[in-house]
């Protein structure tokens, strides 16, 4: 088409444009409908959904953890309280680089790869959007205060406060009292998550673990209005948590010092028990450990230095060790034969040194050669520890009433009300023999149990207890450590205990008391030493365990074995003998004598317990 | 024709000419005037709350709106026709500034938007052509029969590509919408055949697949958020999701003004910003919102109807792009905030903070008021 053809025609032109116009204003129209009905959606039809996520959003319900509840001894002296500690946390999300803030903190104060590589650990674990991980606990003031001055550069870092477990008496207690670390993945599935939502520790071992619901507390919350990055800006309702209750216990920690430091330098265990009330006055288990460490983790390198050592100082000898119980089960095995009328108190044995059974060319040996005469009757036979009566004795009164006398003292049972972990050790029985060792049961056996050897074992703390039914006069000791719960209606804990132990005559329990009694204060007695200037009169026993078992026609050299496999030093005992009030169990790893070792450990103990110590020791120990 | 031509002939003879103040004030359109000092005053007032009543931003604001007001009063002064001259010069400078700014412009968040120029205050080359490029398709088709041949198209289309192009390489994938929304008005009020509409049409959706490989990971994203905002809640979702929890959380009358806890507790980013709308409907509700829309529309309808009765097609074409580009804003940025469009920069018009978007959308205003006031000179 030639150029000069090409005249603009405006008014079909501005019909055109007017149209389109139109149109355009149409769509315009429509789109407005399309956001207004967007609007009528959100605002009118989905608003109630929409109101409740806005206030999702903004209110939370923050948990507030209790105050566990502090431990004391039967005088109030504390065992364990919460201190403020303060640890430096990460909100990862507050933080604009998260590797180069941890870089920085590194320069500016310490803090090991080990810290590092545990918060990366948790944070990968947690999930949770605006949560504080610990990096760093027990800040020191120097450290907080280099973290204060850098605050301004730090965004994302924080030093949080928070109520630590703290045990003051630390080695002296741990193994009773136990110790509260980090929950842990299997823990988290047992506990209810609602009460332990904000509560990072738990009982672990010991009373903390045992009594955890009552020491626990009741978790608090409040309902708080929360800003996008999580920070709290007012609270709109608070619910108080519920403290945990403070716990008394029936240790006596002037006892437990007595204890410690008598076994100091050793190893081995004392459980002593107050007849009347059944409570534990002292349970010591040496070498011991500070529950402190495992509070907030402990490092790897102590960790396996305490692990890895011979002594095994983190094993609660006192209720877990078992030991061959030795010359200590004649006072009971010998109210046996007397009940079970094998024997009585006129009955006597000649004692050339050695015991042999017919049919058994095997010679069950005494351990003081030569033998302890001709004529040795059951008092002279405890007195003096004679092992050739009870090989006799035993061997009349044969392995099923033995078991079954023993039992009643609560061998090879479960003794104790409240601690976790506690050993069985072994009472051995034709059943059990069979059972575990797969062989009939032998005379040879039934004479070895007798002496407290062969097959069996028993733990210091049922020793103590069945030391405490002895002097009770067969009436049930339940050793348990809870004296109180103060403020609280707790109900004291109760299992089912051991029925009384019966006798025929109790006369028996005179016979044997007096015994007893001479085993300290007669000249002859294996624990005279104690004896000699007592104030009170004591019963007990001594004993002395192998360790290893000496063979046939071998000679006992103390001198020439290895220090760990001398005999076990034993002993126990109560006092006063006219109304008994205190039972001890005294067990020294490798003591060798039970009359040189182990029996002044006991004899420390009673005097710690019945003599008037005073008013400057009896002072509760706080200011530690 | 002639009805209105003798009507309004002896309406311009029984009128004195006015003074010289006074007929630059004449030319000022009442109605528009006081439907944006509406707007713009309810806008202050929930800036001053989405802002935290922060006095600051306030003063920026209202200075940013004089300013806006004075370029809108300069610009209905001057007469279309130089526009129309001017179309050119304006849109071969303003696109060598965007080249200049991919050089050496400046900027945050990852891209450069900004120029410095020695001499004069900073600015952004693509605010200029959000005016230039409708001037000049607009200048361009109207020297042309419409609706105008595939050729003239074809070249109005390279106007309108090579600086949405340079614009989004930046990139600012909101002004280049708007940019290629004001061009493409242009062409579709020019009368192009609703044939070779279609085709493009679905040649666009075709091309959807390529421009998706074409598109920057982050916008790639807000595209998928848009899809499925909980597929990243506390990542790229998190807009859309507050946004929508606090608009429909305001329900029908909100919750009040200065009393939304999503905005004030931090929930909802960029509230005084972007996001305004989202703090509107959560303290004024749907009667809040319903007001602020029937504001736009009027307006809307008000600019169409400049275009309407202008005089000459390049009137009529760049009144009608202003016009309708300002609803895209409006729809764009709507569109983001309750969620039905992926969230691109595109502030709410009038109501958001910003100063140098709000002086050029006054400047499209005064473009529109110098077209109404300049229509019968041509006829006087």
């Amino acid at each position: 088409m030639p150029e000069y053809l090409h005249l603009n025609n405006p008014i079909t032109e501005r019909r055109l444009f007017n149209g389109r116009m139109l149109v355009s204003l149409v769509l315009v129209f429509l789109m407005a409908a399309g956001l207004i009905a967007r609007a009528v959606y959100l605002q009118l039809m989905q608003h109630d959904t929409y109101a409740t996520l806005s206030d999702e959003n903004r209110i939370r319900l923050q948990p507030v953890a209790p105050t566990r509840g502090l431990i004391y001894d039967r005088n109030g002296v504390l065992l364990a309280d919460n201190q403020p500690s303060f640890t430096l946390v990460v909100v990862r999300e507050r933080a604009r680089n998260l590797d180069q803030l941890l870089t920085d903190l590194q320069g500016i104060i310490e803090i090991s790869d080990r810290e590092i590589a545990r918060f990366q650990k948790r944070r990968k674990r947690s999930g949770a959007f605006f949560s504080s991980l610990p990096l760093k606990f027990k800040l020191t003031d120097g450290e907080m205060a280099k973290l204060a001055v850098n605050q301004y550069r730090l965004p994302g870092a924080e030093v949080r406060a928070e109520l630590v477990r703290n045990y003051p008496l630390s080695e002296l207690t741990t193994h009773v009292v136990g110790y509260v670390g980090r929950i842990n993945e299997r823990e988290i599935k047992k506990i209810d998550p609602i009460q332990y939502s904000v509560t990072n520790h738990i009982g672990k071992t010991g009373i903390e673990n045992f009594y955890e619901p009552v020491l626990h507390g009741k978790v608090g919350h409040e309902q708080v209005e929360k800003d996008a990055q999580g920070r709290v800006l007012r609270t709109l309702n608070r619910v108080d948590p519920v403290p945990g209750n403070d716990i008394h216990l029936y240790l006596d920690i002037e006892l437990q010092r007595i204890a410690d430091k008598a076994l100091e330098g050793r190893r081995g265990a004392v459980v002593a028990i107050e007849i009347e009330t059944n409570g534990v006055l002292a349970m010591v288990s040496k070498p011991s450990f500070d529950g402190n460490k495992f509070v907030t983790g402990i490092d790897s390198k102590s960790y396996n230095t305490l692990r890895n050592s011979m002594d095994i100082p983190m094993f609660n000898r006192a209720i877990r060790g078992v030991y061959p119980p030795g010359s200590t089960i004649k006072p009971f095995i010998g109210l046996a034969g007397l009940d079970a009328g094998v024997i009585s108190y006129r009955s006597k044995v000649r004692d050339p040194g050695w015991y042999q059974l017919e049919d058994d060319e095997r010679y069950y040996r005494d351990w003081k050669k030569g033998g302890h005469g001709r004529s040795v009757n059951l008092r002279k036979a405890i007195i003096e520890s004679c092992d050739t009566f009870f090989y006799d004795l035993s061997f009349k009164l044969g392995i099923d009433q033995m078991h079954d006398y023993l039992a009643r003292f609560g061998f090879g049972g479960r003794n104790l009300l409240d601690l976790p972990g506690e050993a069985l050790g072994t009472l051995p029985s034709r059943s059990w023999k069979k059972k575990t060792i797969g062989r009939s049961w032998y005379h040879g056996d039934t004479l070895l149990a007798g002496i407290g050897q062969g097959y069996f074992s028993a733990t210091p703390l049922q020793l103590a207890t069945a030391t405490a039914t002895f002097a009770n006069r067969g009436m049930t000791v339940q050793p348990r450590l809870l004296m109180t719960v103060p403020g609280a209606g707790w109900p004291v804990l109760e299992r089912s205990r051991l029925p009384d132990v019966v006798i025929k005559d109790p006369a028996d329990w005179d016979y044997m008391f007096k015994s007893m009694e001479m085993v300290v204060h007669s000249p002859r007695g294996t624990g005279r030493r104690i004896g000699v200037d007592s104030e009170f009169r004591i019963a007990g026993k001594t004993g002395t365990a192998q360790v290893v078992g000496i063979r046939q026609g071998e000679e006992y050299d103390a001198e020439a074995l290895e220090e760990r496999q001398r005999d076990h030093a034993l002993f126990v005992g109560f006092a006063p003998v006219d109304a008994p009030k205190i039972a001890v169990a005294v067990i020294v790893e490798n003591g060798e004598h039970g009359s040189s070792v182990a029996a002044p450990i006991a004899r420390k103990l009673f005097d710690g317990y019945l003599l008037d110590r005073g008013t400057s020791s009896l002072e509760p120990d706080t200011t530690q | 024709m002639q009805k209105t031509y003798q009507h309004q002939l002896p309406d311009f003879q029984s009128r004195k000419p006015l003074p010289g103040p006074l007929r630059a004030l004449a030319r000022i359109d009442l109605i528009l005037i006081f439907l944006i000092v509406l707007l713009s005053g309810f806008g202050l007032i929930v800036l001053y709350s989405a802002a935290e009543q922060n006095p600051s931003i306030m003063i920026r604001q209202s200075s940013y709106l004089a300013a806006a007001f004075v370029v809108m009063f300069i610009l209905a002064q001057i007469d279309p026709r130089h526009l129309q001259r001017l179309a050119t010069p304006l849109f071969v400078v303003g696109t060598l500034l965007l080249i200049a700014v991919l050089l050496m412009g400046f900027g945050a968040k990852g891209a450069q938007r900004w120029l410095a120029i020695p001499g004069i205050p900073r600015f952004q080359p693509s605010e200029l052509m959000k005016l230039a490029v409708p001037i000049m398709v607009a200048s361009y088709l109207a020297k042309r029969t419409l609706p105008p041949k595939l050729k003239y198209l074809a070249i109005s289309l390279i106007f309108i590509v090579v600086p949405v192009g340079l614009i989004a390489k930046q990139p600012d994938l909101g002004t280049s919408i708007l940019i290629g929304a004001s061009g493409l008005f242009v062409i579709f009020l020019a009368g192009v055949s609703w044939k070779i509409l279609l085709v493009a049409i679905t040649a666009g959706v075709a091309s959807l697949p390529g421009i998706w490989f074409m598109m920057r990971d982050y916008q790639r994203q807000r595209v998928l958020t848009l899809l499925d905002p909980e597929r990243d809640p506390l990542g790229a979702g998190w807009n859309t999701i507050q946004s929508k929890i606090a608009i429909g959380s305001g329900g029908m009358e909100g919750k009040g003004w200065l009393n939304g806890t999503q905005s004030h507790l931090d929930f909802l980013p960029e509230g005084h910003t972007d996001f305004i709308i989202a703090v509107l409907g959560e303290e004024l509700g749907f009667l809040g919102f319903l007001f602020v829309m029937m504001l736009y529309l009027m307006i809307v309808s008000r600019g169409a109807y400049i275009a309407l009765t202008a005089d000459g097609m390049f009137n009529r074409l760049l009144a009608g792009s202003i016009t309708l580009t300002f609803f895209v804003y409006v729809f764009v940025n709507i569109g983001m905030v309750s969620g039905l469009l992926p969230i691109v920069g595109v502030p709410l018009p009038l109501v958001s903070q910003g100063g140098t978007s709000l002086i050029t959308l006054m400047a499209g205003f005064g473009i529109l008021m110098s077209i109404n006031s300049h229509r019968s000179l041509m006829q006087q």
